[in-house]
């Protein structure tokens, strides 16, 4: 309980102090996971539309296999990741080993399949709800699912969160991809583990506190800017 | 003049291997608003979708002339697709679609939430309205195109007196404007307030077409007389 308690003070310390290896550390582990799950939304939101309206041969074997990825270890992401960028693979060129984009890639890989699947899941619904009118309507492919996305935002931002959430929090991906390099690829989680194994438990839990407060810092502001008049309707109900 | 044919005598639907509509063969020529009567499970939606082109017959086809194009009918589902959005945003969704300017799709639909006495609810998320204030909204939006024909797929079920004689107001007036109105319903008052002609369905079979004062006066089947005194169809 005192590491807890003392990890909380020397949180609020570094915070007020403004560290600048905290304050560093922290921005980077933002830059990191907040481009990762932009990347991921933006393949995987359109993704999962297209395969919530679209009829074709294999369909239930795509959802099974982005829902399985769902799961995947973020280490086995790493390895993967780590396998492909290294100077003998085959994106070896591009000198992307042990920097942040490396790390940004792995993410991107972790978050893709937990937003594409939620989207999918929320998509679908919405157009069976729909799917007459839209027929009704003459509809082409493009307006369907850009009205779907339209219509489903809350909930696809919810999806992105979800993502978010998986990657902030991640660090086996990251510690192989990345190298935990100070100053260069050190990220809060990778951070916390070091501090672990060196036994600096109150520091530890110093960098645990900033974390979750980013976490719910960011859930918070995206939530107050999507409050919508559905969610006033909601509160009144 | 709008004229539906349905060739083919064997025009159906079959789901499950059972056959929900069908054989059927009738057409439909001139009048401004047809009423598909018919007990519950006669098979009047699978025939509204049918004409609209929501369902493919498993045999036969559907002529329509003039208006053979999808974009030029509209449907009401009897539960109203509402899309999150909106009333405004509601009601001019479909010119959108077809690329109109949002400026003079928003006017029109200000004009439209006029006639339908929902000015004042522009704005408000159209999943707030009442069920005819809702019903109301999706028939605007449906005429909003200036379609040739609408189909309607009991519009009125389920709501109030007031309700409903809002909804057949504003159909008596799209009908005055020379739009054609297919209309299923179990309603036999508006069925003789609005329709011109009944095409009567029982266990998906046309069993008659025929005016409204011929169907009401005397119904050339059984079935129809059975339907028309209340009781219990078999």
């Amino acid at each position: 309980m005192s590491d807890l308690f003392q990890g909380l003070i020397q949180a609020l310390t570094l915070i007020f102090n403004l560290d600048p290896d905290l304050y560093s550390i922290s921005i980077r582990s933002l830059q990191v996971t907040l481009s990762a799950t932009i990347v991921a939304s933006l393949i995987g939101i359109p993704f999962g539309a297209w395969v919530a309206i679209s009829v074709f041969r294999y369909r239930s074997l795509v959802i099974i296999i982005i829902n399985a990825l769902m799961g995947l270890p973020p280490v086995v992401v790493g390895l993967i990741v780590y396998v492909l960028l290294s100077k003998s693979g085959p994106f070896g060129v591009f000198n992307l080993l042990f920097t942040p984009t490396a790390m940004i890639i792995a993410q991107v890989l972790i978050i893709l399949p937990i937003v594409a699947s939620v989207s999918h899941r929320t998509i679908r619904m919405l157009w069976m709800e729909y799917r007459d009118f839209f027929v009704s309507l003459n509809a082409s492919r493009w307006q369907i699912i850009v009205t779907l996305i339209k219509d489903a935002k809350r909930s696809l931002i919810t999806a992105s969160l979800a993502g978010f959430g998986r990657g902030i929090g991640e660090v086996g991906a990251i510690m192989i991809v990345g190298g935990n390099i100070d100053h260069a690829t050190r990220v809060l989680t990778t951070a916390i583990s070091l501090e672990t194994s060196r036994g600096n438990f109150t520091l530890a839990m110093a960098l645990g506190v900033v974390l979750i407060f980013l976490a719910i810092l960011i859930n918070l502001l995206i939530h107050l800017t999507i409050k919508s008049k559905y969610e006033k309707i909601d509160d009144r109900m | 003049m709008i004229e539906c044919k349905i060739t083919g005598l064997d025009v159906s639907i079959e789901k499950n291997n059972s056959k929900l509509l069908g054989p059927v063969s009738f057409n439909l020529v001139g009048s401004a608003c047809t009423i598909i009567l018919g007990p519950n499970g006669a098979g009047k939606t699978s025939l509204l979708r049918l004409l609209h082109g929501l369902d493919k017959p498993t045999t036969g086809s559907i002529t329509w002339e003039p208006v053979a194009k999808i974009e030029e009918q509209s449907f009401v589902f009897q539960s109203p697709v509402i899309l999150k959005r909106n009333v405004i945003e509601n009601v001019y969704y479909p010119l959108l679609l077809k690329g109109t300017p949002k400026k003079e799709a928003i006017t029109k639909a200000e004009y439209w939430l006029e006639k339908i006495s929902l000015t004042y609810k522009a704005y408000e998320p159209a999943i707030s309205l009442s069920g005819g204030e809702k019903q109301r909204m999706v028939i605007a939006r449906s005429l909003i195109g200036d379609p040739k024909l609408i189909f309607l797929d009991e519009p009125t079920v389920n709501l109030d007196g007031k309700s409903k004689s809002q909804i057949e107001n504003l159909l008596k007036q799209v009908i005055n404007n020379g739009t054609k109105i297919i209309m299923a319903t179990h309603d036999l008052g508006q069925a003789k307030r609005l329709g011109n002609d009944i095409l009567f369905l029982h266990h998906g079979k046309v069993l008659e077409v025929s005016s409204v004062d011929s169907f009401f006066k005397n119904p050339k089947t059984k079935d129809g007389l059975t339907f028309l005194r209340g009781e219990i169809l078999q």
